[in-house]
């Protein structure tokens, strides 16, 4: 599957399209092969989202998990600062992002 | 320190307001991030992996303490109260918001700082030796004419659109602690006879080509010093490639037209800068020089150092350095504590850091490219109370220049152009060698580390250099070695296969065993590695 991401423009926070608006959590993006350009283009024209752009992505745990690392890296956080990403106190985590 | 005159706070004050309009445009949607990504980036604004980023210039590494209190502060207002210095002596900040980097600037400003010329095709922030001022080698204080380049360079408008990005490095001792020949241009100031000159070392750098700078001129007269460097980038900028940004950086020109050549179209270029007079007043120079006068040392300070506690002497010997006036040293403060992300500290420690340097260090401090922290001017009769606070705040870790003493880049935990993680392979090197206690044994070892060959963590000038790489998705480091950025500099050589993230670290401690193993009386690594080749390294990793 294809999800998209972007930067808020004001905070830069990561973000992910969840069909009708940007989430902070990968959990919450959605499939949009064949669409990407398309909301892309609208959304940030509105300024909803900064330099959006699809990636992979394959479902885990009935949810969408980026397919690179990078991705991963950037959808919770650094992996040095666990009390800076998103799940602070999942002991898990690290199994998902790596 | 410098201090800014009236023109230097006005062009800075100016540029902060002029971002505050640009970022305005940009919120309201009048400019578009195509319109406004080289905008931001010429006030030091990255977008990075999880936000923005703002890298602040500390010229030459020098920060008075005040200077240190904004940083922090900074820190702790708009970022997530923590900074990374890097290993070009400045700061960057990886959580700053859009809405706040007008705010951000103009704290800055009020604190004769800023970000300007640290990102883009331009000249950017000049380095020197963490050490100048104070060093007992240097033939002069090289700040004063870092200083000097630093105000040609700013907003030098034929030299804001160059090839490629542009470093300069300036030091004044044979000890070269600001690897100057891997810069783009690296000037040692050197004495000739008694005259103060400078040598000029062209075209070196690291990222994906590493070259080792030459010298082009041994001695050009510091009255013509802004003269030569506008000659030597004339000619990179008319000839530099601009068709291949691979292939634009100074050191491929220079390679490429081979240095006779391109030092004979210098020297061309040079006779016609004489001619048109565009050397600053000496005057200047010397106003310059004024701010950088030496501190009120105190005559006749004591020399004697109470060693009677274990840990505090072990500090003493590791962190501390000879200084040109008795009874002084200049003492590390590491940013490395063992497991720690090297470079990084809280807004707490900045603002101990500020404090110590007011109590002990004439208010000075700086950035060193290795990532730690120097307060240059410290009475030894003080080292004792210095290192006392330094402890209790996780800033006594006594490693300099050992094993544990780690440069790394952010790599892929924060950096979006990284192929792998470069801190966590550094927290477990460091971890590996505390628990092993080979450290001390291990004497100088210099390990550095880089997440992508773009080399922000100087892996090819480590005796031990780690490479991130991307191997089908997974991250995997290469190991290489014999390199080094200072005086004896060279460029490490790579082992051979890659390692996982564990093996990378067992392979560090391989060849750690191999050089406990070889070496001979008084031998560094570095020595024994140049003794004995790579052979019985890569027998030991690979046989
Ligand atoms: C996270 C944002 C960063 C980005 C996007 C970035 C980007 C780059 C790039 C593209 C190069 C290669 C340039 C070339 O060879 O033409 C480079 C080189 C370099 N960067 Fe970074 N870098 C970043 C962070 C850092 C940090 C944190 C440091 C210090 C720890 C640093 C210090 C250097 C140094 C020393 C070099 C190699 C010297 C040279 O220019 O040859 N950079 N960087
Ligand atoms: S070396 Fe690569 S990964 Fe490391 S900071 Fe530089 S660009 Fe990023």
């Amino acid at each position: 599957m294809r999800i998209l991401t972007g930067n808020d423009l004001k905070t830069g926070a990561v973000t992910w399209w969840t069909g009708s608006d940007w989430s902070l959590h990968v959990e919450d993006a959605v499939d949009v092969t064949g669409n990407e350009d398309e909301i892309a283009r609208v959304e940030e024209a509105e300024r909803r989202v900064n330099v959006p752009y699809a990636i992979d992505a394959e479902m885990h745990q009935g949810h969408p998990r980026p397919a690179h690392i990078k991705d991963r890296i950037r959808a919770l956080g650094p992996t040095v600062r666990q009390d800076l990403t998103l799940k602070p106190a999942d002991p898990e985590i690290r199994n998902w992002v790596i | 320190m410098y201090q800014y005159d009236q023109y230097d706070q006005q062009m800075v004050d100016a540029r902060v307001e002029e971002f505050r309009d640009q970022a305005r445009r940009r919120l309201e949607g009048t400019l578009t991030e195509d319109q406004f990504k080289p905008l931001r980036l010429m006030n030091g604004l990255y977008l990075q992996l999880h936000a923005y980023m703002l890298r602040v210039a500390v010229p030459y590494g020098t920060l008075s303490s005040m200077q240190m209190h904004a940083l922090a502060d900074i820190a702790d207002k708009y970022d997530r109260g923590y900074g990374h210095f890097t290993t070009r002596q400045n700061i960057q900040y990886n959580w700053i918001k859009l809405e706040d980097a007008a705010d951000i600037l103009a704290d800055l400003a009020k604190v004769e700082m800023h970000a300007i010329q640290t990102s883009g095709n331009c000249i950017r922030n000049i380095s020197s030796d963490h050490f100048a001022g104070a060093a007992a080698d240097e033939v002069t204080d090289p700040r004063p004419y870092a200083e000097l380049l630093r105000q040609w360079s700013s907003f030098h408008p034929e030299f804001s659109y160059l090839p490629r990005k542009f470093k300069i490095a300036v030091i004044a001792s044979d000890t070269d602690r600001a690897a100057m020949r891997l810069h783009d241009i690296g000037i040692q100031i050197v004495e000739k006879d008694g005259t103060l000159g400078a040598a000029f070392y062209v075209g070196g750098g690291m990222g994906r080509t590493p070259m080792i700078a030459p010298c082009i001129n041994e001695f050009v007269p510091l009255d013509q010093l802004v003269s030569y460097a506008e000659a030597c980038l004339r000619v990179y900028n008319r000839h530099g490639r601009r068709d291949n940004k691979y292939k634009a950086r100074i050191k491929i020109l220079v390679h490429e037209m081979g240095a006779e050549e391109y030092t004979r179209q210098v020297e061309e270029e040079f006779a016609h800068m004489l001619k048109r007079g565009i050397e600053p007043p000496f005057a200047e120079l010397e106003r310059i020089r004024t701010y950088f006068e030496d501190p009120l040392f105190e005559e006749g300070a004591s020399a004697d150092i109470d060693r009677s506690d274990p840990d505090f002497a072990l500090w003493v010997d590791r962190n501390t350095v000879a200084h040109k006036a008795d009874g002084y040293v200049s003492a590390v403060i590491s940013l490395k504590p063992v497991g720690g992300i090297p470079g990084d500290a809280t807004a707490e420690q900045m603002h101990l850091m500020a404090d110590l340097a007011k109590d002990y260090s004439f208010d000075e401090l700086r950035v060193m490219h290795t990532q730690n922290i120097v307060l240059p001017h410290v009475r030894k009769a003080d080292l004792h109370a210095l290192w006392t606070a330094l402890d209790e705040a996780e800033l006594g870790a006594p490693n300099l220049d050992t094993v544990e003493d780690i440069i790394a880049c952010p790599g892929l935990d924060y950096c979006s152009l990284a192929n792998a993680r470069s801190i966590p392979v550094a927290q477990q090197i460091s971890e590996r060698f505390a628990k092993n206690g080979k450290t001390e044994a291990l004497g100088q070892l210099k390990l550095k580390i880089s997440g992508c060959i773009n080399a922000c963590g100087h892996h090819h000038a480590g005796h031990i250099g780690i490479l991130g790489v991307d191997r089908k998705g997974v991250e995997n480091y290469q190991l290489l070695l014999g390199g080094s950025e200072a005086e004896d500099v060279s460029l490490a050589k790579i082992t051979g296969p890659g390692f996982d993230e564990a093996g990378i670290v067992d392979a560090v401690e391989t060849a750690a065993d191999v050089y406990l193993r070889e070496r001979q009386d008084g031998e560094r690594f570095l020595d024994t590695y140049r003794r004995i080749g790579m052979t019985p390294f890569k027998e030991a990793l690979y046989g």
